[in-house]
């Protein structure tokens, strides 16, 4: 491989940005290619059903042996909201491999003390989302259940493509919201990606449970992405 | 990507050797039969030296990658080696999965 091939795929890795490397294993000549780019024609399937399913394969590809090699942005977890749910949320997101952000302006809920071990933000998600983007590797799980702080960041993650938006609040509150966002232009496909009420229905009563129930959620909408969705550049 | 995935990033870590002047090869799991420890796509970096960083399997035929390694820097000429149980080389390093695993071996050039 070059260097400047693999300076490349380093890059567009440090940009969250999906890549792969095409391997000819019998000339050693490497190429790496960034979603979104144009793909050699005859690579084209191969090449999107790597990037859709994220998983590496040996391919033919030009009568030669290769090995499409893919690396997508590793799953992140942005919470708003810094009460009871997230706080048991903080302690099992990492287990399950996700980065995880805590974003909640209300610095009587975000402090250190509650929130050892994770990136906490005590700000507006007006001010943090702008220069932290979220992306369609992000799952955002508002829980706040206040429109002040909730509303942003949830039109902000379907905009962003996120493969997750969970909003916490009873079904009236939800009604509440769903009309708020209708008013303010999202439209009635958008509004139905929300996860609300949030968390897989396990009965679940505790903080700690419903952290349970929206972490599996999660997981399932990482496992279960609509392959079409994938592969698109944005 | 934090400070801290970086320094354990066999990628990162590559082009960081690279910089420095070391020769580096990259070893990348290609496929996998049975049990496996570590996924395809899984790499392992190597310099001239013999240091190494990442993994290929669960430590079992690391040391093996690492002497092929050496001779991938010299020539140039990348490789695919196998590993598993039927495989007396692979039995000696003890791929003790009883799992087999191709790598592909090739040098950072540039």
């Amino acid at each position: 491989m070059q260097l400047s091939t693999l300076e490349k795929l380093n890059e567009a890795r440090s940009a969250r940005r999906p890549a792969v490397v095409v391997n000819d294993i019998s000339s050693g000549r490497a190429q790496a290619f960034i979603e979104g780019e144009a793909f050699p024609a005859e690579w084209e399937a191969a090449i999107s059903e790597t990037l859709r399913s994220g998983r590496p394969k040996l391919a033919t590809l030009d009568d030669q042996p290769a090995f499409i090699n893919v690396y997508l942005p590793p799953p992140r977890l942005v919470v708003i909201g810094a009460v009871h749910i997230s706080q048991a949320l903080a302690r099992l997101a990492p287990v399950a491999g996700f980065d995880m952000t805590i974003i909640d302006p209300r610095t009587a809920f975000a402090t250190a003390e509650r929130f050892q071990d994770i990136e906490l933000l005590a700000d507006w998600p007006e001010d943090v989302l702008p220069t932290r983007p979220l992306d369609r590797y992000t799952a955002l799980a508002a829980v706040t259940h206040d429109p002040k702080i909730d509303d942003y960041p949830i039109r902000a993650a379907l905009e962003a493509g996120c493969f997750y938006v969970g909003a916490l609040g009873s079904r009236k509150t939800h009604a509440a919201r769903v009309e708020r966002l209708r008013s303010a232009g999202v439209s009635q496909e958008e509004i139905g990606r929300i996860r609300a009420p949030i968390g897989l229905d396990i009965g679940a009563a505790s903080p700690a449970e419903i952290a349970v129930a929206v972490l599996a959620q999660i997981i399932g909408a990482l496992r279960h992405r609509d392959p079409e969705e994938q592969g698109h550049a944005t | 990507m934090t400070n801290e995935a970086k320094m354990l990033d066999p990628l990162e870590i590559a082009e960081a050797w690279h910089r420095k002047g070391r020769a580096v090869a990259l070893a990348t799991v290609i496929e996998t039969w049975g049990s496996a420890p570590r996924a395809v796509g899984s790499h392992l970096v190597i310099d001239g030296g013999g240091n190494f960083e990442g993994s290929v399997s669960g430590g079992c035929v690391e040391g093996a990658v690492v002497s092929e390694a050496a001779d991938v820097i010299a020539s140039g000429v990348s490789k695919v080696l196998e590993f598993g149980v039927a495989d007396e080389t692979a039995w000696r390093v003890g791929l003790s999965c009883g799992g087999r695993i191709r790598v592909y071996v090739e040098r950072i050039d540039g």
